[in-house]
């Protein structure tokens, strides 16, 4: 709990936020809320199909690739790194969102930056794993790849892994074009007028959403 | 956004900002992740436990991971109880969103595989080896039933 507030404050007696934040952050949080529940119908209706079929491809045969490296039999390898990326981003994220606090317009941008060049870092590995099982020959409506007891599969799995990982890559992608607006309007000074960075917690709000639907598609795809 | 007094905007920072914290949570992470995709590829090479098992660690992995980023990324532990209830009562419908979805989805299973012979027999037949680059993926399994050739 906030450490600011002093004790026995009445939040419902009117005049002030009963939630002590700003009405932009408080929208965000409900906005999140929302799209929680959109990625949560996705994710629950893959487990629900899963949960309905007999057998179901195994992660491990499926994302075993690196680039450059090739097949080298280290399955998860690839996606761990995204994974790392994407965490790592949002460290910077809050480090950003630290340095607003302090009206450090220098560091705002440069943790900006570097929160801007993870999340392209992603979506470049998000292209290249794509590129990497299209050429093996999936895609939506068809699935190279055998359940693991060897017998063949539906389009199930590579349908959902397509579309919520496409959803996710598509957060991500918005996420980068908020940050690159942020970025620009901390270097027009816009922030520096407004006399505080409040935007920036927005948009980390945002950045680290995307961050935790990946924790769960990470689980659910890859691991489970 | 300016009309609204918040006792946070007022000059003084509440001292949660601390980079300190804000790198422990990254390990925090990163350890769990590493320890999730050491336990997936040892599975991977050994078996050495049984898979549900495993997945119940995973699961609890992510919901701590889950747990730390909205905490501390997204801040929400150090706001005020009013706001932290407004999102984590909502979020509670997951616990019957899940529990009524898969709870269906296994009993869809076990209803066909009661009903239809043909779904149990499918799950026991070998799939062909496919040609690559999937030019000639073949269709659906539906067409041709086991036998007719």
């Amino acid at each position: 709990m906030a450490q600011a507030v002093p004790a026995g404050q009445k939040w419902w007696s009117g005049g002030k936020s009963p939630f002590n934040v700003e009405y932009g952050k408080l929208m965000m949080w409900y906005f999140l809320m929302s799209d929680a529940f959109t990625f949560g119908a996705f994710l629950i209706s893959y487990g629900t199909i899963r949960f309905s079929s007999n057998s179901w491809p195994d992660p491990n045969k499926v994302f075993r690739s690196f680039p450059v490296i090739g097949d080298m039999e280290i399955p998860l390898a690839f996606v761990s790194l995204m994974t790392f990326i994407l965490i790592m981003s949002s460290v910077t994220m809050v480090l950003a969102v630290g340095a607003g606090h302090n009206n450090d317009k220098k560091g705002v941008m440069k943790w900006m930056f570097f929160t801007i060049l993870g999340g392209l870092a992603f979506l470049g590995c998000q292209a290249w794993e794509w590129t990497h099982l299209h050429g093996e020959g999936a895609w939506w409506g068809r699935n190279p790849f055998p359940n693991i007891n060897g017998s063949e599969s539906s389009t199930n799995f590579t349908n959902f892994f397509f579309t919520i990982t496409g959803f996710h890559g598509f957060h991500v992608f918005s996420g980068v074009i908020i940050n690159i607006i942020m970025l620009i309007m901390t270097w027009k000074g816009v922030f520096e007028q407004r006399g505080h960075y409040l935007m920036i917690e927005k948009a980390g709000l945002y950045w680290h959403f995307v961050d935790l639907v990946w924790v769960f598609v990470f689980t659910c795809f890859y691991l489970l | 956004m300016e009309n609204v007094h918040t006792s946070t905007a007022e000059g003084h920072h509440e001292p949660s900002f601390s980079t300190k914290l804000i790198w422990r949570t990254f390990w925090i992470l990163l350890i769990i992740t590493v320890v999730e995709l050491v336990i997936a590829i040892l599975y991977y090479e050994t078996k050495f436990l049984p898979k549900h098992f495993l997945n119940g660690i995973f699961i609890i992995g992510t919901l701590a991971k889950a747990f730390f980023i909205i905490a501390e990324f997204m801040h929400l532990k150090h706001e005020i109880r009013n706001l932290i209830m407004s999102i984590a009562v909502p979020a509670m419908l997951f616990i019957w969103f899940l529990a009524a979805f898969l709870w269906d989805g296994n009993s869809f299973k076990n209803l066909r595989n009661s009903y239809d012979p043909y779904h149990v027999e499918k799950n026991t037949i070998k799939a062909k080896e496919k040609e690559k680059e999937g030019e000639h993926v073949p269709e659906k399994p539906e067409g041709k039933k086991p036998g007719v050739e």
